[in-house]
């Protein structure tokens, strides 16, 4: 068992949604429910096999790569299939295996508009491929393929399903990532052919481009081809335009599964590839990046404050909570890295979360439209609770998971990294303090006008509003018990994590 | 005059070497060609039927030979007249290229004709002879033969393009093709003499060595390496010489514009590189700012207009029109990087790609014409609602043309940014920014047909089924594993790496 996980462990991870997704090919489209049953099942053996591997997992050297599998790819230009798994990859692992069953077992009863479950769960199923494929390449041709894959399910999964605007947002967000990694694999390859054309291996590069001398402007310009990518992922300010669009318009399904996962491709993507091969230009970039990230943090909460469309809102807050976790990540400190691993996580748990009540009160009130929605706590009790739980969580309320992600991410950059100006990240550490405030307040009052006071006129005697129903328990669940328990003890997660933090900026410290 | 011919009677005739082997392809192509011709003159239409077929296995038999080739690769390169006539790696996977696309181009014209009503065996036959020039073009390392194999490819299809003679658009396609053929011709052959003039050869690696071509930039030198070029650049469809193509395009019959778009550009990128490749290395300085602009121009040009398009065809045309824009890219900076990664194996890369998923989305399009009678890109409404297997192998195809993992296309775009990115000068970097913008405004193109397909509703409210004639449905299948295999597992091309031992390096 053990010698099987290690040599196909991974693969299996990553391919069996494609293999359940194939067999969907074959069945017609009428049988919706043998559909959903291949996808739940699908996913939750996915999740299964990623427990077993999880189980294998030498805790104690988190900071290795584990399940490593080395095989030649593409010889002509040295690109390998190289998987594996270490501590900065796990958590971001979990979080995926976790979200897209539970994205499944919620569509049981809410496939959106025009229906078509077979062609719904098949593109999720691919989703859930390059999802898991991004987090565990080692090799940065393969993790380029595995970062667009996802671009396709998901600009179907907005353009099918989505809003009355839905076209508009799913070329939006297609053409603004496409722009990034085009240019991210310019710089790809201009790193390739700085360090000497032998490999594409994420760590071997680090370690050529730190023995090699590559002149300082070099490695700016080619940090600056792979901000460009992952900035635009995540998304930074100003490059997040593309975000508010295509969270309002996908399907809850498409919102949870970009919040929760795809947007952590872009931080991932900083912390796994481009600083640890690029720590000089990272020190350069850093001020900028903090820069931008307390823009986010601030223009977020604003824009928050702005809107008038609850799934709106929400999506201008991944903005400002994104803005955090860069910021953890521009200190270059294992501290503030760490901080923004547990920020990825907690972020994915909340605001997925957030997402999924924003789905169901659209479902039931069929508008998201603040000024109109009310009195949620009076109509569907239970769910106003969790929307409030939610709420609380999301500003960061100490004792839920929302607190590790920023509180350490704003006290790492009271002291970032060597060669980082300090005094210019204790102002960051200072704006990014008062951006919590605003946070405080524009979840709140959303709180306030949507769940607190009495249900309006239009809605009051409506009969399709309910409660709670038994597919949103069950998807909702582990969600909420998730957020309590890594509120209560971030431990789990930041043992796992900083092993291989403090691995991955050792180029940084020589 | 006289004594010219005087020295004629005294030079002996000595007959040329012939590697029987190594020319096997191209004499079985002609036999079976001329075979099938004399089956068609005696049979007339008791024959008529089999005529795809039988053509379709003129193109498939030569593989024979071409295989057994390259497996005795100790033997490679065979060289024969003096070096006109070169048989490597990287022209046997040439003729293997436009062999496939000759079989393709049958499957997809098959149906086509058939229903339309057309001299149906002429087509194949011309076809047949066209294609020939292609594989001849493969092996050409001379000035002449490269003429001579470009105007077999040319002039059947002029005639081609002009093939529904009833239709007016049609007989402009074949006009304006023709004219542009021939004064594109004029061109190159004027370019081509002044190179034999100053060099004194016709032979590609000799003028490579001359001696005026190695002293440096001169103005006639110069004047002959632009005339060449822009002779190619008609034949690529470069911008500002691409002006027939969308016109070509769409008036020719659609199984003629797959052939144009993929097989016949082919072939002129084949001769260019030839040129450039084996016979210009000495003039890098002057060439490569040349391909610099032809390249950026092609490709921003080509992708803007598809942009406006509403014709599926003409967008394929223009699309097709930036995507040579990409390829001419390595060969703006081919002086520097011959050494390690080489620019003719990343456009024979693209190449090969390129033929998968452009002759699959013409098969789409001509199913889909089937049924719906319209080249409106609007008519692919709701395909994936009553059409979805049809409809996901143009999703491939869109994607692949875009140049999204994990189907083909990303890896011909990843091979022209290897090129470029190689030494990292401004020149090569600054093409391979403009080349990624350019694949975002490409995007937004296939996109939209992609946003047809899976989110607009069916035109008419008709949801009758798509009849799949069996050919049509044979090359859909052939092009649509080769677009996935080749971006799941691009080392089957990319093993070509050692493959362009053109003569004289």
């Amino acid at each position: 068992m053990t010698e099987f996980l290690n040599d196909w462990g991974i693969t299996v991870l990553v391919f069996l949604p494609l293999v359940g997704a194939l067999l969907m090919m074959f069945i017609p489209a009428k049988d919706e429910e043998s559909h959903k049953l291949i996808a739940l099942l699908t996913t939750v053996a996915t999740a299964l096999v990623g427990i077993a591997l999880f189980s294998e997992f030498d805790f104690d050297r988190t900071a290795d790569l584990q399940f490593d599998v080395n095989t030649s790819w593409i010889s002509v230009v040295n690109a390998n299939y190289h998987v594996a798994i270490d501590g900065m990859s796990l958590p971001l692992i979990a979080l995926t295996l976790l979200v897209v069953p539970l994205v499944i077992i919620y569509s049981w009863n809410h496939i959106p508009d025009p229906g078509n479950a077979k062609m719904f769960l098949m593109l999720i199923l691919v989703l859930h491929t390059g999802m898991l494929g991004s987090f565990v390449a080692q090799d940065i041709v393969l993790f380029f393929v595995f970062f667009e894959v996802v671009l396709l399910p998901m600009y179907f999964m907005i353009g099918v399903w989505g809003g009355p605007d839905r076209l508009y947002a799913s070329i939006k967000f297609f053409l603004y990532t496409l722009f990034g990694s085009a240019l991210m694999l310019v710089a790809f390859l201009a790193l390739y052919w700085n360090t000497g054309s032998q490999t594409f291996d994420m760590q071997e590069l680090a370690s050529l481009v730190a023995e090699r001398d590559i002149p300082l402007g070099t490695q700016v310009l080619i940090f600056g081809g792979m901000f460009l990518g992952f900035g635009i992922k995540v998304p930074m300010f100003p490059f997040h335009t593309w975000l508010p669009d295509a969270h309002t318009q996908a399907p809850t399904q498409g919102s949870v599964i970009l919040a929760a996962v795809l947007l952590k491709l872009g931080t991932y993507g900083f912390v796994r590839i481009a600083i640890p091969i690029l720590p000089e230009a990272a020190v350069e970039w850093a001020p900028w990046i903090g820069l931008l990230a307390v823009i986010g943090i601030i223009y977020g909460a604003l824009g928050c404050l702005a809107q008038t469309d609850m799934k709106r809102l929400i999506a201008f807050s991944s903005v400002a909570h994104m803005g955090y976790v860069m910021l953890g990540i521009a200190t270059l400190t294992p501290f503030g890295i760490n901080a923004a691993i547990f920020g990825m996580v907690a972020h994915g748990l909340i605001t997925g979360m957030l997402f999924f009540i924003a789905g169901s009160v659209k479902d039931r009130y069929h508008t998201l439209e603040i000024k109109r929605l009310g009195g949620l706590l009076v109509q569907a009790p239970k769910m106003g609770w969790i929307l409030g739980f939610c709420t609380m969580a999301s500003l960061g309320l100490p004792g839920l998971a929302g607190f590790w992600g920023e509180f350490p991410a704003i006290l790492a950059a009271y002291n970032p990294a060597d060669g980082v100006s300090t005094s210019l990240f204790r102002v960051y550490m200072v704006i990014a303090a008062i951006g919590t405030v605003f946070a405080a307040g524009y979840l709140l009052w959303l709180l306030q006008r949507t769940a607190f006071g009495t249900p309006s006129d239009e809605f009051a005697d409506d009969p399709e509003i309910t409660d709670m129903n038994m597919t949103e328990w069950i998807a909702w669940t582990p969600f909420l018990v998730l957020i309590v328990l890594f509120g209560f003890v971030p431990g789990i997660i930041f043992d796992i994590t900083d092993g291989a933090v403090v691995e991955s900026l050792k180029t940084l410290a020589r | 005059m006289l004594s010219l011919l005087a020295q004629i009677d005294q030079v002996p005739f000595i007959r040329p070497e012939i590697d029987w082997h190594a020319v096997a392809p191209e004499l079985i192509l002609l036999g079976l060609g001329a075979l099938v011709t004399t089956l068609d003159l005696i049979f007339l239409e008791r024959i008529r039927r089999f005529m795809p077929t039988l053509t379709g296995l003129t193109f498939l038999v030569p593989l024979i030979p071409i295989l057994t080739l390259w497996n005795d690769s100790e033997s490679l390169p065979r060289s024969m007249f003096d070096g006109a006539y070169v048989v490597d790696r990287y022209s046997l996977a040439l003729k293997i290229l436009f062999l496939l696309s000759g079989y393709l181009v049958v499957l997809l014209a098959t149906d086509y004709m058939a229903e339309g009503d057309y001299y149906d065996s002429e087509f194949y036959q011309l076809i047949s002879a066209s294609i020939l020039g292609m594989v001849v073009m493969s092996s050409a390392r001379d000035l002449i033969s490269i003429f001579v194999a470009l105007e077999l490819i040319s002039i059947p299809a002029y005639l081609m393009a002009a093939w529904r003679k009833r239709d007016l658009k049609s007989n402009e396609a074949g006009l304006k093709y023709m004219l542009m053929g021939v004064f594109a011709s004029a061109i190159m052959l004027y370019g081509m003499s002044i190179l034999y003039g100053v060099s004194g050869s016709t032979n590609l690696a000799v003028i490579a060595q001359s001696d005026i071509l190695r002293s440096g930039t001169r103005s006639i030198v110069t004047l002959a390496v632009v005339f060449t070029i822009i002779g190619f650049g008609f034949k690529v469809s470069a911008v500002p010489f691409h002006t027939w193509a969308p016109d070509t395009y769409e008036g020719a019959p659609t199984p003629l514009t797959a052939f144009l778009a993929v097989a016949s550009k082919a072939a002129g990128f084949v001769a260019l590189m030839n040129v450039v490749l084996v016979a210009l290395p000495p003039q890098a300085t002057v060439v490569e700012p040349l391909m610099w602009v032809l390249s950026a121009v092609t490709m921003t040009v080509g992708n803007l207009i598809a942009i406006r398009q509403t014709n599926i065809v003409r967008m394929l045309a223009y699309s097709g029109v930036a995507q040579a824009g990409y390829m001419l890219a390595p060969l703006a900076v081919y002086g520097q990087t011959f050494n390690e990664t080489n620019p003719a194996n990343a456009i024979v890369n693209y190449l090969l790609v390129y033929a998968a998923m452009n002759f699959g989305a013409f098969a789409v399009v001509l199913l889909v014409a089937r049924k719906t009678r319209s080249g409106e890109i609007s008519s692919f409404g709701g395909l994936m609602n009553y059409a979805p297997g049809l409809g996901a192998a143009m999703t491939l195809f869109l994607f692949s043309l875009a140049g999204i993992p994990p189907v083909g296309g990303w890896w011909a775009k990843f091979q022209i940014f290897n090129v470029l990115t190689q030494n990292p000068s401004f020149f090569g970097i600054s093409l391979a920014v403009i080349a990624a913008i350019n694949s975002v405004f490409a995007a937004y193109y296939y996109l939209n047909i992609a946003k047809q397909m899976w989110f607009m509703p069916e035109p008419n409210e008709d949801h009758t089924p798509i009849g799949f004639p069996a050919p049509l449905a044979t090359a859909l299948a052939i092009t649509v594993v080769a677009t996935i295999v080749f971006g799941i597992l691009p080392g089957i091309t990319g093993d070509l790496s050692d493959f362009t031992t053109l003569a004289g390096r």
